[in-house]
């Protein structure tokens, strides 16, 4: 196979990831790349939830890197994707985030697909009045968008272009796969959607989903208001294939159901910096095992957070060498109380472009893009912790970091 | 009632262009809502804000966080507010509909068109002046450049 790394080698020490050569952020070849041996690679990619495609007929229009996709249900049951980009000349064949249809028909030319992405009519097949019309060899199982395998795991539909990817299970492994669990183990409701624009490649974000200790240093909210205590209990996992993580956080009080952040609040050493209104940090201990935080990663661009009662996942896509968009589907589960869901509302405040403790990642990707711009060979140092892959009972390694590099050289063969 | 309605919109932009953040939440009531969220959202009843409050304390301590913990980069708005569009009035609050449209300006950067949409507000008169209830704050895009720091 040719190589599309066309302007230049990379130089990166074979096995090495505590450094990173910051031309992978930058050059528009290294994307294309991405999308043949990443995306398109042996990967379960996250499409969304079942609980958007309901219904047959439900559909919603998404991304696998940089290729658009068609996500319907059909009236079998079951959940199928398809290249979101006509057989005929190449144009979208949908044009809505979220519907219903019966069918899918491109506006060009009329060319028709079914609900699994088959070609099932083409404008003028027989000609006008006898003329024209398609050649007789033309045969129209032979024409279609290109299909994705697809599967579900806890509600969440994840899709792949490669024959070779292995069931989902074994791709998440077992201690991730619990982990995700953990959360969305029980039937959810989206109660809201943003689109987060990044001035920033999408592995700087993948970075910082997988960065276990930026968050005391980056964030301050909760230091700053005295909410959290550096010293609380924590851990990274992180998968055979250094791909996927979850780090957790526990609650350093147990207090049975009901944790203690608000008290903790109150006990703040600087008096003149509390936070007035605490009904937002009441939090609750719903799942009833102490963890407050838990960010789990699916390479390559899924993420699943639980913050306090602030359920979320996010998808990576990236839009350029240099800009991705980040797109967030806010959670709450189908049988929350009134209370319940007021009070993840709330705390939606934290998360988020606007979130007291996540609206910086929205921009420190952007000051490295900067940062780096005539940095022509130089590479980025990831040594906290050491140099391997492993999970760890801290929080302040690149451990996990490292692990994403680690699984991103394998199918990049870089 | 409308020229005041222009001009609680009028000081409502200033304060927060001119960077007195701190006198933002007086001009709400002091049970009050305030919600940033998209019109995808609102068409589709999805109640979740990227801001969410219910208190003119929370919005108080949103302003607190952003000049004590949270790190953005120098940045100001120009708020351009329409004109406001009386919807309905219950004899206790009036609705009313504006169109916005907000210019960001960030250090080293462009004028960038940041957000537009609408507000959608409740107001009503407290001691001679008008106060927010509610101000649902519906951006007719979906996706937010970057990080939104400064309320809308």
């Amino acid at each position: 196979m040719t190589s599309p790394i066309t302007e230049q080698p990379i130089h990166w020490a074979p096995g090495t990831y505590s450094r990173v050569p910051y031309q992978v952020f930058q050059r528009g070849d290294v994307l294309a790349m991405e999308q043949q041996r990443v995306f398109e690679g042996p990967v379960w990619n996250f499409l969304g939830l079942e609980a958007e495609v309901p219904n047959a007929g439900d559909f919603k229009t998404t991304f696998v890197g940089r290729m658009p996709v068609v996500v319907t249900r059909d009236e079998d049951g079951e959940v199928y994707a398809f290249e979101n980009r006509c057989a005929h000349r190449g144009a979208l064949i949908c044009l809505d985030d979220f519907g219903n249809a019966p069918e899918h028909t491109c506006v060009y030319h009329a060319w028709r697909y079914d609900l699994q992405g088959n070609l099932r009519g083409v404008a003028f097949e027989k000609g006008v009045q006898g003329k024209g019309g398609m050649p007789d060899g033309f045969c129209k199982e032979e024409h279609g968008p290109r299909k994705l395998r697809t599967t579900t795991f806890c509600g969440l539909v994840f899709g792949s272009l490669h024959d070779d990817v292995p069931p989902i299970e074994e791709f998440l492994g077992d201690e991730v796969a619990a982990r995700l669990e953990r959360v969305l183990g029980r039937p959810v409701e989206v109660i809201g959607r943003f689109t987060q624009g990044l001035p920033n490649n999408w592995k700087l974000y993948c970075e910082n989903v997988r960065d276990t200790y930026h968050a005391s240093l980056l964030h301050t909210f909760f230091t700053t208001f005295g909410i959290t205590r550096l010293t609380q209990e924590g851990g990274v996992f992180i998968s055979e294939d250094g791909g996927h993580h979850a780090s957790a956080t526990y609650s350093k009080v147990r207090e049975g159901a009901e944790t203690a952040y608000a008290q903790q609040a109150i006990r703040a050493e600087n008096q003149e910096l509390n936070i007035g209104d605490l009904s937002m940090l009441k939090s609750v201990d719903e799942i009833g095992d102490g963890i407050v935080l838990q960010i789990l990663s699916v390479f390559p661009g899924f993420v699943l957070q639980q913050i306090h009662n602030c359920i979320a996942v996010r998808q990576v896509v990236p839009t350029g060498a240099d800009t991705t968009d980040l797109h967030w589907t806010y959670l709450g589960y189908a049988d929350d109380t009134a209370e319940l869901r007021e009070l993840r509302l709330k705390q939606s405040n934290l998360v988020g472009p606007a979130g007291f403790v996540s609206m910086e990642d929205g921009a420190v990707g952007g000051f490295v893009q900067r940062g780096i711009r005539a940095a022509g060979g130089e590479e980025a140092v990831l040594e906290l912790g050491g140099h391997d892959t492993q999970s760890q009972d801290f929080r302040a390694t690149e451990s996990s970091i490292r692990g994403f590099w680690r699984a991103y050289r394998t199918h990049m063969g870089l | 009632m409308n020229l005041d309605l222009i001009a609680l919109n009028a000081e409502y932009a200033a304060a927060i262009d001119d960077g007195r953040l701190e006198d933002w939440p007086a001009f709400f009531t002091e049970r009050c809502f305030y919600r940033i969220t998209t019109a995808q959202n609102h068409a589709q009843g999805l109640p979740a804000g990227l801001v969410y409050a219910d208190s003119r304390q929370m919005l108080a301590d949103r302003i607190l966080s952003l000049r004590k913990a949270n790190v953005y980069e120098r940045q100001t708005y120009r708020h351009l507010v329409g004109l406001p569009l009386v919807r309905g009035d219950d004899g206790e609050a009036l609705r009313v509909e504006t169109g916005f449209a907000v210019l960001r300006i960030v250090r080293g950067g462009a004028t960038d068109v940041f957000a537009s949409g609408r507000y959608f507000d409740e107001v009503v008169r407290e001691g001679g002046t008008l106060k927010l209830r509610k101000r649902d704050v519906v951006c007719d895009s979906s996706r937010i450049d970057t990080l939104l720091a400064i309320p809308l």
